[in-house]
Order: C-alpha cells, then sequence, then structure tokens
C-alpha cells in the first residue's frame, strides 16, 4: 500500500501511548521516532510548530498533533477494529468521557505531583472526586467500551499504570481497592492486555522521572 | 406520539457562547429545537438529572437522551443528522486540522480572555498582549492550513471553526465595551474581518446575543455592576 506511518514519541509520554495503544490494537505498522524533549529535532518542530510537544502522527508526510485528534483520526482513517461505538449517542458519551477524563481526571493527578500543603490537599481531593465518577461510568462494564477497549480506555489508560507509580512518590493513596473497586478492576484488566502490557514503559524509570519532577517543582517555589 | 420522543430540546442560557454553537449547528442542519432558558443561580431539576458530572449548560436533549459539552454536542449533530451540509469535512487529514484548531480556541484563547477581566492596568495591558499573541498563531494557523477560510461571504454554509470561533470572537464588541478594548483589529487584522463576515451571515446574526443587553449582563456578571437596561 505504500502506507508511511510515524510516530514522534519518547520513553514515557503517556499522551504518546495513546497513539501507540490505537495503533497497535488496530494492527498498523509504524516507525517509531524517539524525542529527547531538552533536545527537540528539527523535525518535531517543524511538525508540531505550536505545541512543540509527543505525540505527532506522521501519515504520508501529513503531520497530526495532540494526541486526542490523533486519535479521532486514526479512526477515522483505519475503520477496521473500531475504537468508537456506531451509534451517535453512545459516540457522544465516549466523547464526554474522554474530555472528562482531560479535563478532570488529569489536570488533579498532575496537581497532586507538582503542588504542595493545601493545593496539593486540594488536587488530591478533586482527584478523588473525578474517580467517583469514573467508578460510576463502570457500572455493569468491565471496560469503558465494555467488552473490548474503547477510545475512553485509550484516553484513561495512562491512569493504569502511573496511579501506582505516584502513589509510591508521593506516598498518598489515589485509587483504594475498597473505595473504587470497579477502577481497580478496570486498571489491573486494562494493564494486562498483551497489546496493552507490551509497551508500559519501564516501572522503575517511571518512578524515578517522577521523582525528579516533584524535586525540580519544588525546589522552585 | 413518536413526534415527541424526536424532537431535540436544548437548555441553556441566551449569553452562553457554548450554548450559542449548539444553536447554529441546529439552525444549519434545518432541525426544529425546543430552547430552554436555564436560570445558573438557580438550576432546574432538569439540568441537574441530565447533566448530573457538571450541572452545566448546554445540553442537548434528544429522543430523551442527553448530551453535555458544545463539541462533543456538534460533532454528534454533524452525526446523528448526517445529511449535507455537513459541520465537519468529510477527509480525515481536514478534520484533524479542524478538531486540532476548535481544541486550540478553547483551550488557550478563551480562557485568555480571564486574566484580562479580572486585571488593570499594566497587568491588563500584559494580558491583552498574551491573547494578541494567541490570535496571531490562531491566524497564521488558519492561512496555512486552511487557504481561503478569510475569504468568508455570508451564502457559505457554516462549518464547525466557524462557529465555534463567532460565537465568542463575534462579541467582541460589547466585550470592548464592558471590560476593555482587547480585540483590536489591527493586530490580527485577517482575524477580525474574517470574524466580521461572520458576523454577518444571517443564521449568526439573529442567534448572537443583543449588544446592550451582553454588555449590561458581562458589567453585572464581572463586576457586579447593575444598570438599568
Amino acid at each position: 500500500m505504500g502506507e508511511e506511518v510515524k510516530v514522534f514519541r519518547t520513553w514515557s509520554s503517556p499522551f504518546a501511548l495513546r497513539v501507540v495503544w490505537a495503533l497497535d490494537l488496530k494492527g498498523i505498522k509504524y516507525e517509531t521516532i524517539y524525542e529527547d524533549l531538552s533536545n527537540k529535532s528539527p523535525l518535531l518542530l517543524q511538525y508540531n510548530p505550536i505545541h512543540k510537544k509527543v505525540p505527532v502522527l506522521l501519515h504520508n508526510s501529513k503531520p497530526i498533533a495532540e494526541s486526542l485528534v490523533i486519535l479521532e483520526y486514526i479512526e477515522d482513517t483505519w475503520k477496521h477494529r473500531p475504537l468508537l461505538p456506531q451509534d451517535p449517542h453512545q459516540r457522544a458519551n465516549a466523547r464526554f468521557w474522554i474530555k472528562f477524563g482531560e479535563d478532570k481526571v488529569f489536570p488533579a493527578v498532575r496537581d497532586s505531583l507538582l503542588k504542595q500543603g493545601k493545593e496539593q490537599e486540594e488536587a488530591h481531593e478533586a482527584a478523588l472526586e473525578s474517580f467517583k465518577l469514573l467508578e460510576e461510568e463502570l457500572k455493569g462494564k468491565k471496560l469503558f467500551g465494555g467488552e473490548e477497549i474503547g477510545m475512553v480506555d485509550i484516553a484513561l489508560g495512562w491512569l493504569a499504570n502511573l496511579v501506582s507509580v505516584l502513589e509510591e512518590v508521593l506516598v498518598l493513596k489515589f485509587i483504594d481497592e475498597h473505595k473504587f473497586p470497579l477502577l481497580s478492576a478496570w486498571m489491573r484488566l486494562f494493564a494486562d492486555i498483551p497489546v496493552i502490557k507490551q509497551s508500559w514503559p519501564p516501572r522503575d524509570k517511571l518512578v524515578t522521572k517522577y521523582i525528579a519532577i516533584r524535586e525540580a517543582r519544588l525546589a522552585t517555589n | 406520539m413518536e413526534e415527541q420522543k424526536s424532537e431535540a430540546v436544548l437548555i441553556g442560557t441566551w449569553r452562553s457562547p457554548y450554548c450559542q454553537r449548539v444553536e447554529l449547528a441546529l439552525k444549519v442542519k434545518g432541525i426544529p429545537y425546543e430552547f430552554i432558558e436555564e436560570d445558573l443561580s438557580n438550576k432546574s431539576e432538569l439540568l441537574l438529572s441530565y447533566n448530573p458530572v457538571h450541572k452545566k449548560v448546554p445540553v442537548l436533549v434528544h429522543k430523551g437522551k442527553p448530551i453535555a459539552e458544545s463539541l462533543v454536542i456538534l460533532e454528534y449533530i454533524d452525526e446523528q443528522w448526517g445529511d449535507s451540509p455537513k459541520l465537519l469535512p468529510e477527509d480525515p487529514y481536514e478534520r484533524a486540522k479542524v478538531r486540532f484548531w476548535a481544541n486550540f480556541y478553547d483551550q488557550k484563547i478563551m480562557p485568555a480572555t480571564l486574566p484580562i477581566i479580572m486585571s488593570k492596568g499594566r497587568e491588563q495591558e500584559k494580558a491583552i498582549d498574551d491573547m494578541n499573541e494567541l490570535l496571531r498563531e490562531f491566524e497564521d494557523g488558519m492561512k496555512r492550513d486552511f487557504p481561503g477560510k478569510f475569504d468568508f461571504d455570508d451564502s457559505q454554509n457554516l462549518g464547525f471553526l466557524d462557529i465555534v470561533v463567532a460565537t465568542y470572537a463575534g462579541n467582541y464588541k460589547a466585550f470592548n465595551e464592558a471590560v476593555a478594548v482587547a480585540m483590536s483589529p489591527e493586530k490580527t487584522p485577517q482575524f477580525w474581518s474574517w470574524v466580521n463576515a461572520l458576523k454577518e451571515h444571517p443564521l449568526i446574526k439573529e442567534t448572537l446575543p443583543p449588544h446592550d443587553k451582553l454588555v449590561a449582563k458581562m458589567r453585572e456578571k464581572f463586576y457586579g455592576q447593575t444598570t438599568n437596561v
């Protein structure tokens, strides 16, 4: 077919992992280009001049940036093994939860890492509140996509591995098995799916990375 | 009767640009709808039951089922009523570009108005400069990704980005009067001439809130000033 698919990523970017998972689930072949964000390549800057970040998907010389936009592009382009339901209302529901993950869940967890004192407490509280809503949404389902991984699972998948890393780094509990049984079960199930499992970054490296990020942030305060 | 269930109901407020986006999308597609004006200081049971997560407007209720979040609603409308005119382009790459810039507008440009509203003097000037920097980026992006985008004439159909931009930037005169002259055509002339062309589109003209009413509302909401209007 002569399709050229390239993924610009880093070894640990949770956003880039979304793109990797989507392509792997659909069985699309691609070349991986690892970026060093402290020394961005001219190609990355050319392909994502606005945000200068990973991931970037390059498909037949067309660059697409922003992981959630890339997921929709992958879904629009390769229609087999769909990641979104067919029904418009169910698709809207999936997009709603993807947005919820981005607007509420992620910032709360991120701020729990980056802040301290009262601000950290508030971020942690907000994270727990957001997990309650995810727990509700999982009622009657084993995955957000139902029986199979869908775009919501992919968008929230960073939880399945980063939460335990951050719990270790911060000595703070996020997803307690007893408070969030469905979410805990989802994280285990998701993490164990072969396509997902094979791409997790090494845990010890992640712990080191996030300790360093927190220390750097606290040092600037 | 079956007719009842297939009716579209929009729960919103007259001054919310997010609600206006949904109205415009429904109008572009020619879908009849009922508008329920919500009092956000006293939220209805209806709103709370249809959007328990965010408790915000807009919510579109169609066939008895709610959809929330304006951009999610726009995609729903385009898919549910799949006939032309289409809000999003057909080509996946073109769609990706539209989604990228709609997100940029919502995540970067719209929040940039808040510091302008909340500050004064030098701080406000800086906030205005920051906003204009973002608008410049947006303007460049439109020229690069959508050649011909700025040659809008009101006989054209409104697309996704037209709707996203017109519903906020279209109120710039009210913002300039109520807050500060933040939106100045000289800094990003092509962007503003596009916005002015959009404002002439019949559907946008009839959907944007009336100027004086909006100025009064902005003054009340941002600065607690009440006027006899």
